[in-house]
């Protein structure tokens, strides 16, 4: 068992966790992640290593309320325990000194972006930053990802906060600007956001790394679920990612195989609600 | 019946093993096969004619003393019986159950010449049911002897190594990277055949008797590396299967509804999706399945499949579904144990033989529609004496189907070999080490089981972890230098 050691809201869907894992925490780096199962009957979730403390031994996860195991999961509190942790698993971000560096965080995505960031800054890079979610309420981070980047920019779709636009149109921007020489680009969030950034770099023939986020059930290489239609062949993402060249990867096959399970899914959630409600009814009555 | 003559016994029929009926199991995961009652085993026992030179021992990978179990059965004395089980077999619940007896110990048993051989395999498992029900002969620890051992995956290989040195005196730690322990017994043997209580029961009883402790969620090669193992412990062993899935190089294995086996079978059987919702994690089949292939994973995978078909029948009430069964050979060729075979076909399974699978087609929207496949004959057969499929020009048809399960084999994981340099592998991936020894390449590393043999057999990966834990026992007393 798992102890909770800290949890904070970031935003009505965004929470935040420190998990007690001092195994895991003294090996984590930027890039990587973990498979959580909350309890007996849970399914087992990949959530990114956001933060680590190996001094504490704990490892910090961000994750939005999406479905049913990520709303369990924020429903518990500090203190309450988790089933299972396994990690770090995936290969760690390259981080090394590129240049000139754009990174994009969109939505949830802006929690795994952030180390990868300090850590290209650390190695010496000049850090662009681009952070976007659908409206202000789902931003967080915006201090600390400014505390390591060169230069920071924030969207809003609906205009709510930063600039109203979506990531790409800032990043084009950056590309088209002839004073800067991007050397690479980072994307993390919404498998559709990954994907029109690499179309948007496409042209520039600028490196872009992404970091994938499929269906996953062990996340060690042995059920294949995870697989992923690059250019040159199938892989698995679990053990040869999670980050890959973004203009290899087949987006289509990938989008199309993340809702294979949405009528599951959805029957899951509102089960889930049924069950909060009638808890909810249980403890106002007694 | 102590003095009944060897005519007689030969006289006394094979007893069948009662099974649940065969249009009621397609609708639930229950166990199959019910196991003889204490009345049919003594009779089944009677039949055993007491070989001095006994060939069905010879046939078992791990020796076991099959005459003296049965001596012992016959005459009542379960605790003899239990304890001449023991001597080569730590899991005798589990092997009765999935021994491919037909070409090990029964296919060597003497009787089996002439008519039906003694039914080893039901009275193994009838032997180990009663032991875990009464706990008659538990593991023992030898003095202590201060030692460390790391063993890396809790699958048939790993557990036997691990009991094995426990009561040898020694500290022994498993890492396993799943949430369980049990390996393939977990993940891919699903619970009609082999009932997950049966898996827990055995293994928490030895490993209790023994002090050994089982760290889950450790992923050697990630948490931590070999290299950090070997820091800690005297002496490793590496029993972590061969669990990486194959996919056929071909069009359309990216579209949904194609998966691997191993995907199916974990989530019907370790994460439990045939209980979904109760179960958080689901698992989907349409009404028209393929699954290619024709081994244990392909039978068990398609046993599920009828059962889920079923389940969902039962809730909406819709028609039945059809699955089929892939395979570019004959029936004559197929390496899935007989047992399953039959039960397959009594539950309903369609087999298309000889037909090769050549392409999947897709629907317009990303979901499979049909698995193109050619018609095979067979030629003349190879070096091996087999004979190979030969595709049959123009015979190309599609069979509709909206699920395509791949079960065409697995591969050594390769995260255990992540930063552990001067352990070697072959082409195939699996792990070079010693047959008599387990010895690797790598000083105190042993290796043993699906790891080094590729996919193969639960009791010969439990032979491997023992004869490991043989030598490993001989070095960690200083008695076999590296
Ligand atoms: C390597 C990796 C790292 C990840 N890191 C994080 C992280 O740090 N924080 C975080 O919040 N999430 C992360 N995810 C996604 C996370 O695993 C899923 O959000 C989670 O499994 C959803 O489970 P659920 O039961 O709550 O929702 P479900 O019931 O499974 O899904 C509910 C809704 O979310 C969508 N959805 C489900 N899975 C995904 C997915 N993988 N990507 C996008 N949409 C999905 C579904 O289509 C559905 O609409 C990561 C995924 C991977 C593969
Ligand atoms: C569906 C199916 C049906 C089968 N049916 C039969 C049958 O009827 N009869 C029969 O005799 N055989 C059968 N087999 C084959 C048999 O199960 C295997 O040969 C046997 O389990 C191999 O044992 P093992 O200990 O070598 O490996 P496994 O049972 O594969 O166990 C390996 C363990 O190591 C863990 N592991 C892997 N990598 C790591 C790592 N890096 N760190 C930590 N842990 C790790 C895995 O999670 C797993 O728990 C079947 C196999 C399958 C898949
Ligand atoms: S372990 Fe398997 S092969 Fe050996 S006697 Fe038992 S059932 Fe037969
Ligand atoms: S070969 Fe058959 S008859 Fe002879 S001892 Fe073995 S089981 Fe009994
Ligand atoms: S999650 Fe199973 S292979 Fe990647």
């Amino acid at each position: 068992m798992y102890r909770i050691a800290k949890k904070a809201a970031l935003s009505d869907v965004t929470t935040l966790m420190e998990i007690d894992a001092p195994h895991v925490a003294a090996k984590a780096k930027a890039g990587q992640f973990v498979i959580v199962r909350i309890d007996e009957f849970g399914e087992r979730i990949p959530l990114t290593i956001a933060d680590y403390d190996s001094g504490k031994g704990t490892v910090t996860l961000i994750f939005q309320e999406v479905g049913k195991s990520t709303r369990q999961l924020g429903k518990m509190k500090t203190g309450d325990q988790i089933s299972s942790f396994a990690g770090p698993l995936g290969h760690p971000t390259e981080i090394a000194k590129y240049g000139t560096v754009v990174c994009v965080g969109g939505g949830v995505g802006i929690a795994p972006v952030y180390p990868i960031a300090k850590a290209l800054r650390e190695a010496g890079n000049t850090v662009l930053s681009i952070i976007g979610a659908r409206n202000r309420s789902l931003l967080f981070w915006e201090e600390r990802m400014k505390a390591v980047s060169d230069e920071l920019i924030i969207c809003t779709d609906d205009g709510s906060y930063g600039r109203q636009a979506v990531v790409t149109e800032p990043l084009r921007e950056l590309l088209d600007d002839r004073n800067r020489k991007v050397d690479r680009v980072w994307a993390i969030g919404p498998a559709v956001m990954m994907k029109f950034v690499t179309l948007t770099t496409k042209p520039y023939n600028i490196p872009t790394t992404v970091s994938l986020n499929t269906i996953m059930i062990d996340g060690t290489g042995m059920c294949g679920g995870c697989r992923v239609l690059l250019n040159d062949g199938a892989q698995f993402v679990c053990v040869d990612g999670p980050e890959f060249n973004g203009h290899k990867v087949d987006w289509d096959s990938l989008l199309s195989r993340l809702t294979y399970y949405r009528e599951e899914e959805r029957l899951a959630a509102e089960r889930f609600g049924h069950i909060c409600r009638l808890e909810g009814a249980a403890q106002n009555n007694g | 019946m102590a003095d009944i003559t060897i005519e007689e016994r030969k006289k006394i029929k094979r007893h069948d093993m009662p099974n649940q009926d065969q249009f009621v199991r397609r609708g639930n995961f229950d166990e199959v096969a019910l196991g003889y009652s204490e009345e049919t085993a003594r009779q089944e026992a009677e039949r055993c004619l007491q070989c001095k030179d006994p060939k069905c021992t010879k046939g078992c990978p791990v020796g076991v003393l099959i005459p003296q179990f049965i001596k012992a059965l016959r005459e009542g004395d379960m605790i003899s019986a239990v304890h001449w089980m023991k001597v080569k077999n730590n899991l005798p619940a589990v092997c009765g159950r999935v021994c491919p007896q037909e070409i090990q110990c029964e296919g060597s048993c003497i009787l089996g010449k002439k008519g039906q051989p003694v039914a080893i395999g039901r009275l193994e498992r009838f032997v180990g049911d009663y032991e875990l029900r009464h706990r008659t002969c538990p593991p023992v620890k030898a003095t202590e002897t201060g030692k460390r051992v790391a063993v890396v995956g809790s699958g048939p290989a790993g557990l036997t190594c691990a009991v094995d040195l426990g009561r040898d005196g020694h500290d022994v730690t498993i890492f396993e990277s799943l949430h369980g322990p049990g390996g393939v017994l977990m993940y891919g043997i699903p619970e009609f055949r082999l009932p997950k209580g049966i898996v827990q029961s055995e293994i928490s009883y030895a490993v209790e008797c023994l002090g050994i402790s089982i760290r889950t969620d450790h992923v050697i090669g990630r948490t931590f590396t070999l290299d950090e193992l070997l820091a800690e412990y005297d002496a490793v062993f590496l029993g972590t299967g061969a669990g990486l899935p194959s996919f056929m190089k071909m069009h359309g294995i990216n579209l949904n509804g194609v998966m691997s086996a191993n995907e199916f079978l974990t989530r019907v059987n370790l994460m439990k999706a045939y209980r979904f919702p109760e179960y958080d994690t689901p698992v989907k089949i349409g009404k028209k399945v393929a699954v290619i292939g024709a081994g244990n994973v392909a039978m068990d995978a398609v046993r599920c499949c009828l059962r889920l078909q079923s389940l969902q029948e039962q809730k909406t009430g819709g028609d039945a579904g059809e699955v089929h069964i892939v395979y570019r050979r004959s029936c004559d060729e197929i390496p899935a144990r007989m047992e399953e075979y039959h039960h397959a076909v009594e539950e309903g399974v369609i087999f298309d033989f000889l037909t090769g699978p050549i392409e999947i087609m897709g629907n317009g929207n990303g979901a499979v529609h049909a698995l193109r496949c050619v018609k095979m004959r067979l030629g003349d057969p190879d070096q091996s004496g087999r004979r190979q499929p030969v595709a049959i020009e123009d015979s190309e048809f599609d069979l509709e189907v909206d699920t395509v399960i791949m079960a065409l084999g697995t591969r050594p994981n390769p995260l255990v070999f992540v930063d552990a340099p001067g352990l070697e592998r072959t082409k195939k991936g699996t792990a070079v080490a010693d047959a008599a020894t387990g010895r690797t390449q790598k000083p105190r590393v042993w290796a043993g089981g699906d790891i080094v043999t590729g996919a193969a057999t639960v009791i010969s990966a439990m032979g491997a972890g023992k004869r490991a834990a043989a030598d490993m026992n001989k070095f960690l007393k200083g008695e076999a230098p590296w």
